[in-house]
């Protein structure tokens, strides 16, 4: 049997399923859509993930992250839980090395990680504004009637992009029905959205850092020609792409569940089998104090495995 | 007698509690802040004003329902909005419809003689002489200063903890001791009972915790409802926090005396205006938690603050200049606690590996003299 690892990325808009050997080699990476159904995508990344893979695979660690990663931490029974932020910079220097700039536009957040000789040494994330990520790209598209896939390319053919106001979604979507209503073509929109969001990228997350090369460009938004050329153009460097920029994420949990486990032996992972069982998330409001937490329940087939959302710490003592 | 509430600032609410108490008037003690306080403040407050306003105005707005008839609270000091806060409350109290009094006390140095007649307007209520409220006053203070010893005990001892929560549940437990509390007899009592208590939460002395500073503006750093219980998170991953603001320090240093000097020189080269709020302080505590060894910053700033605006954009200079990094977390009521939380675990975990890399190479003797 090959021992292998299991990353699981579970975003606001995509979850990723990725599984490596032991030295890092990518077996099998699926992208799936989460539809606001994290558990559900969870488990059919499992289903899909299992029927890929050769049967001399066995998996001697799993680790997840991104927003849904303690949910899918526990539905899996991961060996490691990290933040995203992390999780991007380790796989990001796994495939360039020698990375000092990593730009990650995700569905609802976009991020930048700065990197010095191998080492996380800043990083920011979106705040108060999601304008500037991959939702917004895709609701855009979607509404120009331009399938996702084609949106780059469409931007690539932009003569002149046209300018319009970046910093808030709302905002840009009128000011781009007003370019339209003008009578700009839609390239020119196209383009000029590209640049839009690039610019709020620029302006907001990536303020005050020093972005030296080499620069990675990941996360889905990464598939996108036009946002890539619009950074090149905005920062006057070459921007590299990854093989698995789409799965960069779940490629890192993977990689820090090989390490983790190298410390630790000894898998916690349940097996493919947790994609048949039912789960169920309930929640509910605690009365104990003024605080009022939103406690929530996660149940297999009945069964609680994990709980959480407690701020005194009442609700946290399952299993003990 | 007179029902009297206040602000609700971290756990000062219990020294304010005692200290209305005594002098004679009915406490309504407004509970932590929920949700639902916020709601409330933001369904009144400026839609732009900050959540430390919107915050404070659905607590007010929480115990006059429960029938306060009069509101004790402290002024901010301009140049920024906070110093008319006080007055922005009232007017849109009123409008509400409530009728209640309200004192809003403004640091006596910047006005001894309205700030006495205040008082005297206070007091005369009360039917305390003078010296019986020094008493008041006195034990207050020590219950206040007792409460800030606790607390930066027991964020000392929770990355030690070895069952997680055991701190949280320990110093929860002094609350209540500190509560009932009154004479300075008592406190003192009470002060000896909780250190025990703490010191006796089970430690794993093996481990390492980092420390990280914490600046910004103080009611999201006093505040654990508002900094989504920043200090608890911090701790639970394994970091000793500091915090630039604790309430009886501050009162001697800012609100008794013109500030820390200090901090004013340190912050100078970078910020040579007092822009506001704490703006200059969390420039200047930056520098001092990087002279200081700290491994690192977080900034805590209030959406549309302006005074931590300034400083946000000033401190990536002083985190190059002083190699120490800082994470600005903006801060207003659509902040989710999970977002926070991402951001400080990969924060934790940037120090960590850095200081490993340091160590190593300090090992290494590649770099002599760190």
């Amino acid at each position: 049997m090959q021992p292998c690892y299991l990353g699981i990325d579970v975003g606001s808009v995509s979850t990723n399923v990725v599984v490596i050997t032991a030295t890092g080699e990518v077996l099998s990476s699926l992208y799936l859509r989460t539809h606001g159904q994290p558990i559900q995508a969870v488990k059919e990344g499992l289903r899909q993930t299992k029927a890929a893979l050769p049967g001399d695979v066995e998996i001697a660690g799993a680790g997840t992250t991104g927003s849904g990663r303690t949910l899918a931490g526990a539905i899996i029974g991961a060996d490691i839980i990290k933040n995203e932020i992390t999780a991007h910079a380790v796989a990001s220097r796994q495939e360039v090395p020698e990375v000092q700039t990593i730009l990650e536009i995700g569905g609802q957040d976009s991020k930048i990680i700065i990197l010095r000789q191998g080492v996380v040494t800043d990083f920011a994330m979106n705040t108060v504004c999601a304008a500037g990520t991959g939702s917004f790209l895709d609701q855009q598209a979607a509404r120009l009637g331009i399938p996702i896939e084609h949106f780059g390319d469409l931007a690539l053919k932009s003569r002149n992009p046209v300018r319009i106001a970046g910093r808030c979604t709302v905002f840009a979507e009128s000011d781009m029905i007003h370019k339209q209503q003008m009578g700009h073509n839609t390239e020119d929109i196209v383009g000029g959205l590209c640049e839009a969001l690039v610019r709020n990228y620029l302006n907001n997350v990536a303020k005050g850092k020093e972005i030296l090369p080499p620069i990675v460009f990941q996360g889905g938004v990464a598939a996108n020609a036009g946002i890539r050329a619009a950074f090149a153009r905005a920062l006057q460097q070459e921007i590299i792409v990854p093989r698995h920029f789409a799965v960069m994420g779940a490629l890192g949990a993977a990689l820090l569940a090989r390490n983790y486990v190298a410390k630790h032996p000894g898998t916690k992972f349940k097996g493919f089998e947790v994609s048949e069982e039912d789960y169920q998330a309930r929640s509910f409001i605690c009365q104990g104090c003024s605080n009022l937490c939103e406690i929530v329940n996660i149940e297999a087939d009945g069964q609680l495995i994990a709980r959480w959302g407690s701020r005194c710490g009442k609700w946290d003592t399952l299993g003990e | 007698m007179k029902k009297v509430s206040f602000a609700h600032m971290g756990y000062s609410y219990l020294g304010f509690k005692q200290l209305v108490e005594d002098m004679g008037f009915e406490a309504i003690v407004p509970a932590n802040p929920s949700p639902a306080t916020l709601d409330l403040g933001v369904q009144y407050a400026p839609e732009f004003a900050c959540i430390p306003f919107k915050t404070v105005l659905g607590t007010y707005l929480e115990v006059l329902n429960r029938g306060a008839e009069m509101i004790i609270t402290s002024g901010g000091v301009g140049p920024c909005r906070a110093g008319l806060y006080g007055l922005l409350h009232e007017k849109i109290l009123r409008n509400l419809g409530y009728n209640f009094e309200i004192f809003i006390f403004d640091p006596p140095l910047t006005g001894l003689v309205p700030f006495f007649w205040k008082l005297r307007r206070v007091l005369k209520e009360t039917r305390l002489s003078w010296l019986a409220f020094i008493d008041v006053v006195r034990r207050a203070w020590a219950k206040l200063k007792l409460l800030d010893e606790l607390e930066q005990m027991a964020t000392a001892t929770r990355p030690y903890e070895i069952k997680r929560g055991a701190t949280t549940s320990a110093f929860n437990q002094c609350l209540e001791i500190v509560d009932r509390a009154r004479s300075s007899k008592e406190i003192a009592a009470a002060g000896e009972e909780c250190r025990q208590l703490l010191q006796s939460v089970p430690r794993d002395e093996e481990r390492r915790p980092l420390r990280i500073g914490i600046v910004g503006e103080i009611y999201v750093l006093l505040e654990p409802f508002m900094n989504l219980d920043i200090e608890k998170t911090l701790g639970e991953m394994g970091v000793i926090t500091n915090r630039s603001i604790y309430l009886t320090n501050y009162t001697t240093t800012d609100v008794l005396a013109h500030g820390t000097e200090d901090i004013r020189q340190i912050a100078h080269p970078y910020l040579n205006q007092f822009v506001g709020g704490h703006g200059q302080s969390s420039v200047g505590e930056t520098i001092l938690y990087a002279r200081n060894g700290f491994d690192g910053v977080v900034q805590l700033a209030p959406f549309t603050c302006i005074p931590e605006i300034v400083a946000k954009s000033i401190l990536p200079r002083v985190s190059r200049d002083f190699n120490i990094p800082v994470l600005s977390l903006t801060i207003d009521e659509q902040t989710g606690r999970a977002g926070v939380e991402t951001r400080l675990e990969a924060f934790v975990d940037l120090l960590r590996q850095r200081r490993e890399q340091m160590e190593a190479r300090s090992n290494a003797a590649l770099l002599p003299g760190y």
